[in-house]
């Protein structure tokens, strides 16, 4: 099995992993999007990592070179950075009216105060 | 080899800057590790030829979320309570479905391979045509511009409506609001 092949993929699931631990486990809401935020560029990674070609130059046409690392993946993601940067405004935004209503960013506390109601 | 050899430390370097990010539990150091985290990736994107990508990670990734982050963290307060309940079923959840996105990897081809299937299909066309029908050297350029405007149409409405979102929930209420938890000094 060829490990060197395969590393990036894998250290990329292990940061999705961690994100993905962050966003399940932890009570405080703006943690849980810190969490989000660590998959979405742990995913972007991963494309990036498929884009490149051995030997592969940067995608700018230029004299006497012949190969370039695939340029698609690229533009996939930065639409996507900035879609994520667009979401993640959104989720604070819903973090700081939620302190507003309920006083409280803490995934418990606002259960509580819903049963209470 | 040089450059896998970057890579290699860079991508461990991430991967300790995310379980450190974990473990803390003050969420400003969380933010900060957050910025480090994308600012690594950034460079890993410099390695694997995406400057591009890199430069738009460096500014919007590091830049812009790390400072909305820390804005709503002056608003929120900066403390998370620990959790409660114990972490036995999230890290399970987790391990499961790692090890079922390591095993979709062994069918993958491996990295840097000039044969995988992703550089095969449009992509050449794209590489030799650029220059003819669009007049720009920069591929990525040429490819977001044009081949592919409509998805960069696509991602300004998502722009918009999120920033009209940001306005409803938080930009027109604030000015009717009297202090009332927060008493002014």
């Amino acid at each position: 099995m060829n490990v060197a092949g395969l590393y990036n993929y894998w250290i990329v699931i292990l940061l999705m992993m961690t994100g993905f631990y962050v966003v399940i486990s932890s009570g405080n809401l703006v943690k849980k999007i810190i969490g989000l935020n660590l998959f979405q560029a742990s995913v972007f990674i991963l494309y990036i990592s498929m884009g490149k070609v051995m030997n592969g130059a940067v995608p700018i046409l230029r004299e006497g070179v012949t190969t370039y690392s695939n340029p698609l993946p690229h533009v996939l993601i930065l639409t996507a950075i900035v879609v994520g940067v667009a979401t993640t405004a959104l989720g604070l935004a819903l973090v700081v009216r939620i302190r507003e209503a309920y006083g409280s960013v803490e995934e418990d506390d606002i259960h509580r105060q819903d049963e209470s109601l | 080899m040089l450059i896998e050899t970057i890579n290699i430390v860079l991508l461990g370097m991430l991967a300790l800057t995310a379980l450190a990010a974990v473990r803390l539990h003050d969420l400003f150091a969380v933010t900060i590790m957050f910025g480090m985290y994308s600012l690594l990736a950034a460079v890993v994107f410099v390695v694997l030829d995406a400057v591009d990508v890199a430069f738009t990670e460096a500014a919007v990734g590091v830049g812009i979320s790390t400072v909305l982050m820390l804005a709503t963290i002056g608003l929120v307060g900066r403390h998370e309570q620990r959790p409660a309940h114990r972490p036995l079923l999230p890290l399970l959840v987790v391990a499961v479905t790692g090890a079922a996105l390591v095993y979709g990897t062994l069918d993958m081809p491996f990295f840097a391979d000039p044969a995988a299937p992703v550089h095969q299909h449009v992509v050449p066309y794209y590489l030799g045509k650029s220059p003819e029908q669009t007049g720009i050297p920069n591929v990525v350029t040429s490819i977001l511009a044009s081949y592919r405007g409509y998805d960069t149409l696509g991602e300004l409405a998502v722009i918009f409506t999120a920033g009209v979102g940001v306005l409803a929930l938080l930009g027109l209420r604030r000015r009717k609001r009297p202090s009332k938890e927060h008493p002014t000094p």
